[in-house]
């Protein structure tokens, strides 16, 4: 009796601030915001949305502050940046301002779908876990919008990964992740990569400090409006970030 | 230990057993009647790997989920989203 009624007082202040780092996603932008409200009222949870736009020229800033009146400044709030800095210390820069014990990170151009949020905390929740990982490579996981080619890379990486370096965890390269606050520190400190590879490390130093590690099957839907900036340049970042990690963990 | 050094400490032990095969260290009548077998016996292994690679890695791109309700799911949505921001005075 006495347990639980203290699970529920911890559990009653548990805060979610999400991460939405920006960069030309006016488009974007609104809708992510709308589903992430829709998604999360309904369910109850204590959350805030922590926007960090890199300065975008299509102007997502001023779509982001007419937000900001419709849904309150609590609930929405606007961390810019001068100009584009990268994703890595987009992370850095939201959480310095995030008030909650969980930080959930989630790409802004809709191919993470906010309806999994609620997913991620019941699964963290049931085993306390430090980490939870969205999967696109396990179970009902999947990718929309994806050809042959796409798919032939992202397996074959996928499979040399988990052969090399048996991280624990299905998708590396996946941004849709919830995780303890003080975790998610530790984890910005003990990574040495910067840009796209860095969700990589960061699931794998997880491992090397031996933290729990839960995964939930999410549906992508690749990006419908904008430009997709994955070139042939990430491959070879990747097979850098692959290598080093497996000769130093 | 680095999963470098894992890698070359197991790589490492199958190739002594292998050499001290191959040498003739270990000696046993079933050895040197297949000593062919034994010599190419680490290219068998590396070609039946190869081939274990490749049909996982084509049978995970075949049944890679498309998502196609989720897809539709979500252009509903957008539109949805757009009527009611529209609504709430979204000017975009
Ligand atoms: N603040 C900030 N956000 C960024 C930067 N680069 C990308 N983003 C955002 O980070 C998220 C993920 O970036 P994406 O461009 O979608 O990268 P991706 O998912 O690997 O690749 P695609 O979806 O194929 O383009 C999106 O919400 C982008 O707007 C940056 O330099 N600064
Ligand atoms: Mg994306």
């Amino acid at each position: 009796m006495a347990a639980t009624a203290l699970d529920s007082e911890i559990t009653k202040s548990d805060k979610y601030s999400i991460l939405l780092p920006t960069y030309n996603e006016r488009e974007n932008l609104p809708i992510i915001i709308w589903l992430i409200v829709k998604c999360l009222d309904t369910s109850g949870y204590d959350y805030e949305v922590i926007i960090i736009d890199d300065g975008s020229p299509d102007g997502t800033q001023d779509i982001a502050k007419q937000l900001q009146k419709i849904y309150g400044s609590n609930k929405i709030i606007l961390r810019p940046r001068e100009k584009k800095l990268g994703l890595g210390t987009a992370y850095i820069h939201g959480m310095k301002h995030a008030t909650g014990n969980f930080i959930i990170i989630m790409d802004a151009d809709l191919s993470h779908h906010p309806k999994f949020i609620p997913k991620f905390i019941e699964l963290q929740r049931e085993h306390d876990l430090d980490v939870v990982s969205g999967t696109r490579y396990k179970d009902d996981g999947g990718v929309h919008g994806w050809d042959f080619k796409r798919k032939l890379i992202s397996r074959t990486a996928n499979f040399i990964t988990q052969m090399l370096l048996r991280p624990g965890a299905s998708d590396l390269t996946g941004s849709f992740r919830l995780y303890k606050k003080d975790v998610l520190q530790k984890l910005i400190d003990s990574c040495v990569s910067k840009g796209y590879v860095f969700q990589m490390e960061m699931i794998i130093r997880a491992r090397q400090l031996d933290y729990t590690i839960g995964e939930v099957p999410i549906t992508f839907v690749d990006r419908v409006y904008g430009e997709s900036k994955l070139g042939g340049s990430e491959i070879i970042q990747f097979a850098k970030a692959l290598l080093y990690l497996f000769a130093t963990t | 230990m680095t999963k470098l050094l894992e890698w070359v400490s197991v790589l490492s032990a199958f190739v002594a057993v292998w050499y001290s095969l191959v040498a003739g260290y270990v000696k046993h009548p079933m050895i040197e009647k297949n000593m062919t077998l034994v010599i190419v016996s680490p290219l068998i292994f590396v070609i039946l790997f190869g081939l274990y690679a490749v049909s996982v890695i084509l049978y995970r791109v075949f049944t890679f989920n498309n998502c196609e309700d989720a897809a539709k799911e979500l252009q509903e949505e957008i539109k949805e989203a757009r009527r009611d921001l529209q609504e709430k005075g979204l000017r975009w």
